[in-house]
């Protein structure tokens, strides 16, 4: 890797980074004001205790060996990496190790006891994260041995977090008060700030995801904002079309739709494609709003809507949009000459990760609800989770 | 003595305020609060759920005056605070039996 490559991977770590404090503000503006040091504390905490466990053991498993299903323990411990992967490709991963179980922490918001949640996002990283990211990043994981492509982890992240977050939900049962109160969120200027950081982090989500300061990353930047853009106009035009109101929120959650939905792709499409794209996850996600309400879940914050169905959507679009012409390692897509094979392999993909993700998570939700306890009790709840969690209020009366 | 409360659109404060000085009114006592009259509240809409918010913001008035100047407050609060539109608010007088300057320990109309 030469010093260029090297100096934007460092760069694109410390982008990826940002956003889990980004996704923080993003969450916490849409909660109640009595949980908004609760929610913050979630996706900080992340950065703590996942960062020590990718250390340990969670590199490892998703880089080491060449295995189908898993890694092996080469690298725990820090071992022989900067010889072998390199500290900085490690540093960069690690990153998507941190954000990605942080992302659960939208659906299950306002109820979620803290020693549980911690519990469960350890277990979590090293037995559902690692394995996944292995099936798709690894040279020897049978995603990428298929044939499939996850450009910067539509499947490996987003549909990862997002059946985890409906499996906890699951677990965990709706907010007390839901559907019968009014959750109006708190303090939307915080979401929008946070929606800033996350746009901004994404390019070294995606681009990084290059490996390399190249075209490639170039494209992936490229396409990552003019996803986020056109998925912004989608949300919009629905939702002025449905209640009237073009409203703060729908402009944010709107361009995070866009941003997950090329995540996948960013580094595989090019010309119109990411518009197409965006604009598909803006109006697909917002009507996926529904979903809930369909399957009677509080997701709170809508983690299925637009990371479940916006990485689902990438996921499966790539097998349209994917061109050669773009990025020689990856594939033509339906639309491209390349016939059904990759969105097959797509699909193969999404699903696998589906069907290992939700069982799994499910299984340690129950686990932890049996011993630690997964959510407080309504005391707490209707204290609130700063007081109730971590003797703090945000806001002094 | 007559207490008077007035229930007025918070951005009306200033210039309520204003006219009651010019008025020659000692002191007054103003808070934020919540609540619901005629205007009734509003919706509100977060991805796609709609939200009723019954209780609106206003601000709360009072000053304890003299019963010779009760009438021009009043007047000048009701002047001072219209806009013409609903949810203007209200104003009420109140009697008031005692009052205490606490510092000075004064009572009566030397209090206010």
């Amino acid at each position: 890797m030469d010093s260029g490559d090297t100096a934007w991977l460092l760069t694109s770590a410390a982008l990826v980074l940002f956003m889990t404090p980004g996704l923080a503000f993003f969450y916490g503006g849409m909660v109640r004001s009595k949980n908004i040091l609760g929610m913050l504390m979630q996706n900080i905490f992340a950065m703590g205790i996942i960062s020590v466990i990718w250390a340990v053991i969670g590199f490892s498993l998703a880089f080491g060996g060449d295995g189908p299903l898993i890694g092996n323990f080469d690298y725990a411990f820090v071992y022989d990496i900067a010889t072998g992967p390199g500290m900085a490709f490690f540093a960069f991963q690690m990153m998507f190790a941190v954000i990605t179980p942080a992302l659960i922490t939208g659906a299950t918001a306002d109820r979620l006891k803290f020693s549980g949640y911690a519990a469960f996002i350890a277990i979590w990283s090293v037995l559902v994260y690692s394995p996944v990211a292995h099936w798709v990043w690894d040279q020897g994981g049978w995603i990428f041995e298929m044939g499939a492509l996850d450009f910067a982890g539509g499947a490996a992240i987003h549909i990862n977090a997002g059946i985890a977050a409906l499996a906890v939900v699951a677990v965990i049962g709706s907010r007390r008060g839901h559907g019968s109160e009014p959750m109006p969120p708190h303090n939307l200027p915080f979401t929008v700030l946070g929606t800033g950081i996350l746009w901004f982090g994404w390019f070294g989500f995606n681009a990084g995801s290059a490996l390399a300061a190249n075209g490639v990353a170039a494209q992936a930047l490229v396409n990552t904002h003019l996803a986020a853009a056109a998925g912004m106009l989608g949300w919009l035009i629905i939702e002025k079309l449905k209640t009237g109101h073009a409203t703060t929120l729908g402009a944010c959650s709107g361009a995070v739709a866009g941003l997950v939905a090329i995540t996948p792709c960013a580094g595989f499409v090019g010309e119109m494609s990411p518009i197409l794209i965006g604009l598909t996850a803006g109006i697909v996600c917002y009507l996926a709003l529904q979903l809930k309400e369909r399957l009677r879940l509080d997701d709170s914050l809508d983690v299925i809507a637009v990371h479940l169905v916006g990485g689902l959507l990438g996921t499966v679009l790539l097998g349209l949009f994917a061109d050669t012409a773009i990025n020689a390692d990856g594939a033509d897509g339906l639309f491209y000459g390349g016939g059904l094979e990759l969105l097959k392999d797509q699909a193969v993909a999404a699903a696998g990760v589906l069907i290992f993700s939700g069982l799994l998570s499910y299984g340690i939700a129950v686990a932890v609800d049996k011993t630690i306890g997964l959510r407080v009790d309504s005391d707490s709840e209707l204290i609130g989770l700063d007081q109730s969690q971590h003797a703090e209020s945000a806001y002094q009366a | 003595m007559k207490l008077i409360t007035a229930v007025i659109k918070p951005f009306k404060l200033d210039e309520v305020k204003d006219a009651l000085k010019a008025a020659g009114i000692a002191g007054m006592t103003v808070g934020e609060v919540r609540g619901f009259g005629r205007q009734g509240g509003h919706t509100e809409t977060y991805r796609g759920a709609e939200y009723q918010i019954d209780f609106v913001p206003k601000v709360v008035l009072e000053a304890v005056v003299d019963d010779s100047q009760a009438d021009l407050v009043v007047d000048t609060i009701a002047k001072s605070a219209a806009t013409g539109k609903i949810g203007d608010g209200k104003i009420w007088v109140t009697d008031v039996e005692r009052i205490i300057r606490i510092r000075t320990g004064e009572e009566g109309t030397d209090a206010v």
